[in-house]
Parts: C-alpha cells; structure tokens; sequence
C-alpha cells in the first residue's frame, strides 16, 4: 500500500515536498543561479572573465565533492588530496600536448579530452587504491600522516623527473577539448566546430571560458547525483558504520577494508577528474599548483561548508574559493583605496624597516595562512558539523562526554 | 580470503620485522661499502653533517612523541612551533644589539643561553596555549576533530610568522664561533694526498652538545622526577592515573611545555648552525622530524632520539650519494613504509586500536 502510495505521488507533491528540504531548496537555487549566471554577469560587467572565475571554483567544488566522500562519509582524514590532483592533471598534461615527443619516448600522444577525462579518472582512482590498500588498515592518525607525507612526494616527483615532465617549468600547450559532436550550420557562423548559443559558445578556447563554464556544470551535475547516489547506497551506509564505529561495523559484517578503500577511491577519482579539466583549462600544470596548501584549502571547504552534507560542501567551496581568491586577492587593493580615503595612508601605505612594516598591501597579502588556520580551527571548535550541516554528522560531532552514555546524552539534549 | 589476512598478518608481524632488519643490514653494508670505495674521509664527513640535522631533528621528534604518547594526537603545530623557536629568539637577541649582522664573541654566549632559555619558556606557553583553545575541548570528541584542528592550529601559526616577518629568508647573527678542527692527519684526501680523516666546526660540536644535554636533562626528568612519572602514568592510562590523584590537565599541560621547549632550544640551534630562517621551514621540518619519531617508535623518548639521528644520517647519506632533490621524497617514503610494515617502530610497543 505504502508503496504504492509513494510511486503514485504527483508531481505536485512532490515539488511541495521538495520544498521543506533544504537539500532541494539549496540544489533548485545553485541550478537557477548556475543558468542565469553567465547571460547576466556578460550584460553587467561586459566581459566573460567572472565567467571563468565561476569554472575555476567549479574545479574546487568537484574537489570539495570528492574529499567529502573520504572525510565526510568515510571519516578518513586525507591530507594528500592534491596528490591525486596533480595525478590527474599530469595525466591529461602528458598525453594531450607535445610533451611526450621531448622525453625518452619521442613521439607526442594527443588523446581526445573526452576519453582523457575518464583515463585521468581511472588513473587517480588506481593511485588512491594503491596508496590505501597498505595503509587504511592504520589508525585515523597515522593515515592522516601517510596522506600528507603522500601528498608532499607526488609534487615532488613530477618536479624531479625533469626528463618526462618538464620539472618546475610544467608541461604547457596542453590541448584544449573539441567537441566532436558540434551541429555545423549556419548558426556556426563560419567555424565549423562551433555552435552560438546566446552567450554560451561551444567552442573550447582559453578567451572565451563560456564553454568551459557550461562542461563544469553538467560535471558537476553529473557529480553530485552520483554522490548522492553513492550517499543512500549501501555503500554509503557501511560509510557511515565505519565512520561511527569501525569495530561494530566490522563485527556487523561489514567488510571495512573494502569499504574505506572503495570511498579512497573514488574520492581520488573525483580528485582525478577535476585535475583532468583543470589541466585543459589553465593549458599549463607545474608541480606548484599542487602543494599543501590545496589539499587544506579543499579541507577548509569541506569542513565549512559541513563534513557529510553535500549542498554544504558545495556552498563552502563556493565560499572559501571566493574568499581566497577574489576577496583576499582584491584585498590588498581595496584596504589600501580605504586607508588612503580616510587619511591614513601617509602612516600606513609604505614599508618602513626600523619598526618591520611592509607595507599595508604587503601586510593584507599575508593574511591567507591565517584565514584559513582560523576558519579550520574555529570551525571545529564552534560548529564542528559546518555551516549547512548533515543531521547525522552534527550529532555525531556534537557528542562530548564518556562514549558509553553519549548517545543518551544527545537525545535528552535534543528533547 | 583467510590466507589473505594470514598473509597481511605476517606481512605487519614478523615479516614486517624481519624486513627492516634485512634493509638495516643491507643500509650499513651498503654504508661499509661506500667507506671502502670513496674513502672513510667522505664518509666521516657526511656522518657529521647526518648527526648534527638528525641530532636537531630528534630535539623536534621528542614533542611530536610525547604528545602522540600523552593524548595520541599528532601535534601538526609542532614543527610550526619550531620554527616560532628561531624566530623568538632573532627578536630578543635584536634587543641584545645582536640582530643578524652580529658575529661570534665570547661575550655573546652567556646571554645566548639566557635567550634560548627564555625561548623555550615563551614555546612552551604558546604550545600550553594551542593545547588549551584548542585540543582541550576536543578531547573527547571524535577523532577526526582535534586532527583538523592540529592542521589549522599549525596553518595559524605559520600564519602568524608569516604575517610577522613576511616570505623572506631571514639572516640570523653567526654566534657561534666557525673554528674548524682538523684531526689525524694522513694519506685521506682524493689520491692519496695527505688530509685530515675529520674536519669538525665548533658548530657541529655546539649542536651535539646541546642536544646529548637537553635529551639527558629530559629524560632524568621523566624517570626521576613525579612530574614525570605522572606523565609516563597519563600516557599509559589516562583514567587510571585521574583515580590515583594525578592532575591530568596540568600533567597534559607540562608535556605540551615541554615539548615546545625543546622544539624551540631545536629552532635556535637550528638557526645558529645555518643562519637563515623563514617561517614555513617548520612544515617540512616537521614532517621530517615525526617521520624520526614513527622509525623510532612513536611514544617512546629513546625511540625519537635514535630515529632523529637515523634520519639525519639517512638524509646526509642520500643528499651526498643519491641526489639531494629526492631526499624529501626518500623521508616520506621511508615514513609510510615504516607505518605499513612496522608501524610500532624500531623501539615502539605494540598500541592498542582505539
């Protein structure tokens, strides 16, 4: 009867069901924003360069997406993340640009971006499983280090295998995707591989990133019905087992190795996935793009935007990408323009050595460190479960107090 | 899939064990091997430069070990705390009028030790201070939490010091005299001609000292002293040593002093044998120094000692034979095969799963 009831729903109700949840609420704003963004911010600024500040966030987001399934649902903290990035990224950079034909191998491979994607996919999920399989099995703390020491020789190595990948300079001239599957017509204007569409222009190029813009968001469309997806599964529910208690997990028969390695994996797949359109949309990847300071800041996003709850993360991302590089970017230039207009710039603007100013735009360059350190720590201590949290990970944050009575605790908490 | 988990058991276990002797015996034939081949000068040479970094790098390990040991909680902080040491330290001697231009008199070394001693009481209130804001009221939340807050506590104090004197190397005064001793005198040098088998600088010598003196001060203190036997008590079982009266706060309080005094006593010796600091030199530092204290066995005071030294001289042999750009690559590598296959270290006792 009940399901009957439940697939006989119309759309009505479910739209009006949609409506008190908030997952829905967040998704149906960022899909309208989504399309109304690029149509308006041409009209409004008359160039499409926010257009392709909005792609690049969407690279952090699908990374945010990603670590999520490793920290927020498995519960493993990984601290290498960039790792599988540049894993990713190198991969589409190697096989999609001259680089091939300068190293032992002489011949240059262009694969199609297409194909690309998945190879640089496939290729991160193997490094993750490769680095998980010896060393899930160790305690949360020690893996959060091997991660981390992970994270710091991947860089390392593309830097020092001068021969295949450049070294510091990186591989440029990567290719930019074609879409095969381009309708020419008279709409194409002359260009065979390009179809108008409004503002949005199909043809890839590193001037106009509306294309790249438009490939982001159906990825990350994709993305997030998978997760989803993955989230409900029962996959996603020996995920939360383990994250609450590996040892009750295992004896309920979950096979826990397993199951942290699959979320390792595919959290690297994603990881993967995002380098691979990263590394088309710069058309240039140097083993410093992927240090430690990304794996935090994707850390930074997921722990903001709420472990666990997807529209969080994908807020957090949102948020922490334009904090960091539009906000604190522009800062420097902004503070000075106030300092000066209210008659302090004589005191502030210039550096002076004998009492060790820089300078008030040097000073406001320096403050990312800080920004960063302060919303990890502030967060974990004020609002553990982050700014739109997961019901199931605010309790399980939420808990203090001895492990026996804890779960009673909560409930009379609640009441 | 039994004969799986037979395998991985033996893999962690004895095989484990076993493994490492193998690659320790093949380490020091290989060593023997060198010495033969390129003459015991260059060997000696490059011992020295591997005992003084690692004799720095276990002077660092001792903190990451006995918070590990105490809360079991990697203190990513710590190497940041380090590096705060040295900079600490450039601040105050600037008072003294001994700012980075400044060089070696006798006259400088009696206030060099009411500096470092200063230093390492102002450490160690920082480290009692990110202990309180924010690994005390995690303690008992999940894991996950006092970790992310480690990561973010050691991103706020890089910070700080970033904030403070900016991304520059900075100069710190050459106080330590660069007299350099020749010893033995023979046919050593290349083909034959004479040369010294040893040529040890003042420096090495300031930096062994003070480190054999500072680990043998720390570890009279732990077995000799009730502060210390409250600690051994809090690490090995943190309820028990409430029940017998042991204030576990301020027991966890004087290891996070502790162990910041002598990171920063580590960052001073630091920069006084390589005069040139930045602030994010505590990160890689860092990682170094808690891979010294996993070889060694993490938890344990000897263990950090030991596998400080081990990766110094580790690190001296593979920049001096290997290549000196993979030698990060070599530590982290040595760290996560170690945490797979022996995970207790070379000294370590096997710890509970928690």
């Amino acid at each position: 009867m009940i399901a009957n009831l439940r697939n006989g729903k119309t759309l009505r109700t479910k739209l009006r069901e949609w409506s008190r949840d908030s997952t829905m609420i967040v998704y149906g704003v960022l899909l309208i924003a989504a399309i109304l963004f690029p149509p308006i911010s041409t009209f409004a600024t008359g160039s499409s360069a926010l257009i392709g500040l909005v792609a690049d966030a969407g690279v952090w987001v699908l990374l945010a997406i990603g670590l999520n399934v490793v920290v927020g649902f498995a519960g493993l903290l990984d601290l290498g993340y960039a790792a599988f990035f540049a894993i990713g990224a190198y991969t589409y950079a190697l096989f999609a640009s001259y680089q091939l034909g300068a190293t032992p191998l002489h011949h240059a491979v262009h694969l199609p971006f297409w194909l690309l994607l998945f190879g640089a996919m496939f290729v991160a999920a193997t490094a993750g499983a490769i680095l998980g399989a010896p060393t899930l099995r160790l305690r949360g703390d020690y893996l959060a280090i091997v991660t981390l020491g992970f994270g710091e020789i991947v860089p390392r190595v593309f830097r020092n295998l001068r021969d295949w990948t450049n070294g510091a300079d990186g591989i440029g001239g990567i290719d930019q995707p074609t879409l095969p599957v381009c309708i020419d017509g008279p709409w194409s204007q002359g260009d065979s591989l390009a179809i108008h569409f409004g503002p949005v222009n199909c043809s890839f190029s590193i001037t106009d990133p509306s294309a790249y813009y438009v490939l982001m968001v159906l990825m990350l469309i994709v993305c997030v019905i998978l997760v989803t997806n993955l989230q409900t599964s029962r996959l996603g529910r020996a995920w939360a087992a383990v994250r609450e208690d590996e040892v009750a997990a295992a004896a309920m028969g979950v096979n826990t190795r397993n199951i942290k390695l699959l979320a390792f994996g595919i959290g690297a797949a994603f990881s993967g996935f995002a380098g691979a359109y990263y590394g088309a949309k710069i058309s240039l990847v140097s083993p410093d793009n992927f240090d430690f300071t990304v794996s935090i800041t994707v850390l930074v996003m997921v722990v903001l935007g709420g472990m666990g709850n997807i529209p969080g993360v994908i807020i957090g991302a949102l948020a922490v990408y334009f904090l960091e590089f539009k906000f604190l970017t522009d800062l420097p230039r902004n503070i000075q323009a106030l300092i000066d207009s209210i008659g302090l710039g004589p005191l502030l603007d210039n550096a002076n050595p004998a009492t060790g100013w820089p300078g008030i735009q040097d000073f406001t360059q320096r403050l990312n460190y800080l920004v960063l350190g302060s919303i990890l720590v502030l967060m974990m201590l004020l609002r553990p479960q982050g700014i739109l949290p997961s019901r199931v990970r605010a309790q399980e944050l939420k808990a203090e107090g001895s492990q026996d009575d804890s779960v009673f605790d909560q409930q009379a908490g609640q009441t | 899939m039994e004969r799986f988990q037979r395998l991985r058991a033996t893999l962690s276990g004895d095989l484990g064990s076993t493994l490492f002797l193998l690659l320790g015996v093949l380490g020091v034939l290989w060593v023997i091997y060198l010495t033969i081949e390129q003459g015991p000068r260059s060997m000696i040479a490059v011992l020295i430069i591997g005992l003084t970094d690692g004799a720095i790098y276990a002077l660092i390990a001792l903190g990451y070990t006995m918070v590990y040991g105490i809360i079991e909680l990697i203190n990513f902080a710590h190497g940041d705390v380090f590096t705060l040491g040295a900079f600490f330290a450039l601040a105050i001697l600037g008072l003294f009028k001994l700012g980075p231009g400044a060089n070696y008199t006798l006259a400088a070394i009696p206030i060099l030790i009411f500096v470092t001693v200063v230093v390492m009481a102002l450490n160690g209130l920082v480290n009692i201070a990110i202990e309180r804001i924010a690994y005390r009221p995690l303690r008992n939340a999940p894991r996950l939490a006092p970790l992310i807050t480690a990561i973010g506590m050691s991103f706020l104090v890089e910070g700080a010091m970033y904030l403070w004197r900016g991304p520059v190397d900075l100069r710190f005064p050459d106080l330590i005299s660069e007299n350099r001793y020749e010893l033995f005198y023979g046919n050593f040098g290349p083909q034959g001609k004479v040369a010294p088998l040893i040529d040890l600088g003042v420096k090495d010598i300031m930096v062994v000292v003070a480190s054999v003196f500072l680990v043998v001060m720390l570890s009279l203190f732990i077995s000799r002293t009730k502060l210390g036997k409250a600690m051994r008590a809090t690490a090995q079982d943190r309820d028990a040593a409430a029940l017998m009266g042991i204030d576990i706060n301020r027991t966890i309080s004087a290891t996070f002093f502790i162990g910041a005094a002598l990171a920063g006593a580590g960052g001073i010796i630091y920069a006084l044998y390589f005069n040139s600091i930045r602030f994010d030199l505590g990160f890689s530092a860092g990682l170094v120094a808690f891979t010294a204290a996993v070889l060694g066995g993490i938890g344990n005071i000897e263990g950090a000692a030991l596998g400080g030294l081990l990766i110094g001289v580790i690190r001296a042999l593979n920049d001096r034979y290997f290549s000196a750009s993979w030698s990060d690559v070599v530590i982290f590598a040595i760290l996560i095969l170690v945490l797979v296959f022996r995970p207790t270290g070379l000294l370590g006792m096997q710890v509970p799963e928690k």
